[in-house]
């Protein structure tokens, strides 16, 4: 049986608002974890990083109670659009950014942490705000470990499963992504067609990942001048 | 160095000892009075703790160069930083002329970005992502695209760097990585300009061009620059005024010759390299002469003349004397003007590098009973001197020195 093109239309797009979203919100949380001399820095460290230890369903099972009916976000959303979050594609897309949020936030803090600390405060002393100085110095200098943190979360939510499930289901068109379209085709005996598909998402996988490290490869990086 | 030396020789005569003052403590020379705010001069009263560490220190810049002179570890870079604003002082005020930038009393802490200082770092920090004329243009975006690129071509001129200006930072000799740093910081016209070491790492004859256009550029911008250093030569090159650190304090201060020919407290003479350092007793005092003798030690048979201070026979305080201005010879010498002709026996003799630390046994005639009566002297000669006048340990010879090279300290 042939590829299921729909699902993974499907979540590509997913992927891409995801990774798209993450890298908007990543940037300002990964800026607060690298630079802040809060007290509470651990503490938000430990929340950020919590999605790579739970279990998918674990994420899941609580962001499909959050949205569900019968919690304050759920009813907003009701009151707002007239139907639920849970098993939708935009129920779908806020668990995922909560599951692949380390993904992003993790290398995008540690690349802005690994700045040259006089770069930046040569930044400031020329009279550089702090958004000038995160935008002209920090950023540019973080490139390759931008590209690690999209291109992870990229990858990481078009192989996820368990959140998917858990708050997406399995309705074709809307929720129904590649890796849910293995597990069923494996239920239904089709070998050959989940096969195909898990081959395909390997390659994209594989793809991203050489990107990654490609891109991180000391001769390529950008470094201070000796 | 020496052409350097008789540039910053115009030295104020009051800072020499004609009336048998304390030298170094002349030194208010050219500053003015503590209280009334300075158009252009940097006045700064710190306390900052770092651990164990305390910086405390209270002094004025005028424009031009003040050098701030210290081991490693005395605090200078912790002072830069507090002026610049990386560091928050526990108390204190910190002012440019009457602009304050920092006052603990009264909660002021201008923002690093609006203080208008620059400070140019040790490892310098250009920026490696961007073109030296982009680095050079980066702190001048309140200014419009044209008037940018003007600035910035006018300053690369300056310092000799106009043809770099499209080359990647990443991509500049140690050199002119220097000017373009100092470049960056310059085209914003700070109103007071920090130098870390940030030539620390050049030749002399780049260093001395660097220092030169550097000089150039501030015969028409008068602001203070704060030059940290631990290299002596460089005190002397290009300070107008020094500042002694050690340990967080400020131990002396004022002209150059002032403070580093003449200093008042040993730990300075230590910096300022005396390798021999001794306790003396007065002994006698020639005013008419413009000098006095001294026993070396409370009880020893070495007696050295020193240039005059106001002291009185039977006081006790320092004599420094550096290794490289004493003379050796071999046989006793006649006819000289100098002084002091001490004899000796060399008792060691150690290659460093490409000079020779010999350390000589003196105590006039009693040496070969006792042996320990002797005051041990250090002196540098050459590879060659030692060749030629055959050095051995146990050879007598007789040491030289002049009265001037004799610098006497309190104790």
């Amino acid at each position: 049986m042939a590829i299921d093109w729909q699902a993974l239309w499907l979540t590509l797009q997913l992927a891409v608002i995801v990774s798209a979203v993450l890298f908007v919100i990543g940037l300002p949380i990964a800026y607060w974890i690298a630079f802040s001399r809060s007290r509470w820095k651990f503490f938000v460290e430990a929340i950020v990083s919590l999605p790579i230890v739970l279990p998918p369903t674990v994420l899941g099972f609580y962001v499909l109670v959050a949205l569900g009916p019968r919690s304050p976000v759920g009813r907003w959303w009701m009151a707002l659009t007239g139907h639920t979050l849970a098993f939708t594609f935009s129920g779908l897309v806020i668990g995922s950014i909560l599951y692949s949020l380390p993904f992003a936030v993790q290398p995008f803090a540690a690349s802005f942490a690994a700045v040259e600390r006089k770069l930046i405060w040569a930044s400031t002393t020329l009279g550089a705000s702090s958004i000038r100085t995160f935008f002209c110095v920090i950023v540019p200098l973080s490139a390759p470990g931008l590209i690690t943190g999209a291109a992870l979360s990229f990858a990481h939510t078009m192989g996820e499963f368990g959140v998917v499930l858990m708050v997406g289901g399995n309705i074709p068109g809307v929720t129904r992504t590649v890796s849910i379209d293995i597990y069923d085709r494996v239920q239904a005996s089709d070998y050959a067609g989940a096969n195909a598909t898990a081959l395909l998402l390997l390659a994209i996988c594989f793809v991203l990942l050489v990107i990654v490290y490609a891109t991180n490869r000391k001769a390529w990086a950008v470094k201070p001048v000796e | 160095m020496k052409a350097a030396m008789s540039e910053t020789g115009r030295t104020p005569a009051t800072g020499m000892t004609s009336a048998g003052e304390f030298v170094a403590r002349d030194r208010s020379g050219p500053v003015a009075s503590q209280c009334e705010p300075q158009k252009g001069f940097l006045e700064a009263r710190i306390r900052k703790q770092l651990g164990e560490f305390v910086l405390e220190v209270d002094f004025q810049a005028a424009p031009g160069f003040t050098v701030l002179f210290g081991a490693s570890g005395a605090g200078k870079t912790t002072l830069l930083d507090c002026v610049g604003g990386l560091l928050k002082p526990a108390e204190g005020c910190v002012r440019i002329g009457v602009r304050v930038l920092f006052d603990s009393s009264s909660r002021i802490d201008i923002p690093v970005a609006k203080r208008r200082v620059g400070y140019v770092f040790q490892s310098l920090a250009l920026f490696p992502h961007l073109t030296v004329e982009q680095n050079v243009g980066y702190g001048l975006t309140q200014l419009s695209r044209g008037e940018r690129s003007i600035r910035a071509a006018s300053i690369l001129r300056a310092f000799r760097i106009d043809h770099l200006a499209s080359r990647s930072a990443r991509d500049i000799s140690g050199g002119e990585s220097q000017r373009a740093a100092l470049a960056r910081t310059l085209v914003t016209n700070p109103a007071v300009l920090l130098l870390d070491e940030p030539l620390s790492a050049l030749d002399a004859p780049t260093k001395s061009k660097i220092m030169d256009d550097l000089r150039e550029w501030n015969r028409t911008h008068r602001i203070p620059i704060l030059y940290v250093t631990h290299s002596r030569d460089e005190v002397f090159a290009l300070g107008e005024r020094v500042i002694v650190l050690d340990r967080g304090k400020i131990l002396a201060q004022g002209t150059p010759h002032e403070v580093m020919t003449a200093p008042l407290q040993e730990t300075v003479a230590q910096l300022a390299g005396f390798e021999n350092i001794f306790d003396a007793t007065v002994e006698a005092v020639h005013p008419e002469l413009g000098c006095m003798t001294c026993r070396i030690g409370a009880s020893s048979a070495v007696f050295i003349e020193t240039p005059l201070v106001r002291t009185g026979v039977g006081s006790t305080l320092r004599v420094g004397i550096r290794a490289g201005d004493i003379l050796l010879a071999t046989s006793l010498p006649q006819g000289l003007s100098a002084r002091n002709v001490i004899p000796g026996r060399v008792r060691s003799l150690e290659q460093r590098d490409v000079i020779v630390s010999c350390g000589v046994e003196c105590g006039g005639t009693n040496w070969a009973k006792t042996g320990s009566w002797g005051v041990e002297m250090e002196c540098h000669l050459t590879l060659a001197a030692r060749d030629s006048l055959r050095l051995a340990p146990g050879r007598e010879v007789w040491l030289v020195i002049k009265t001037h090279s004799c610098h006497v300290m309190q104790k």
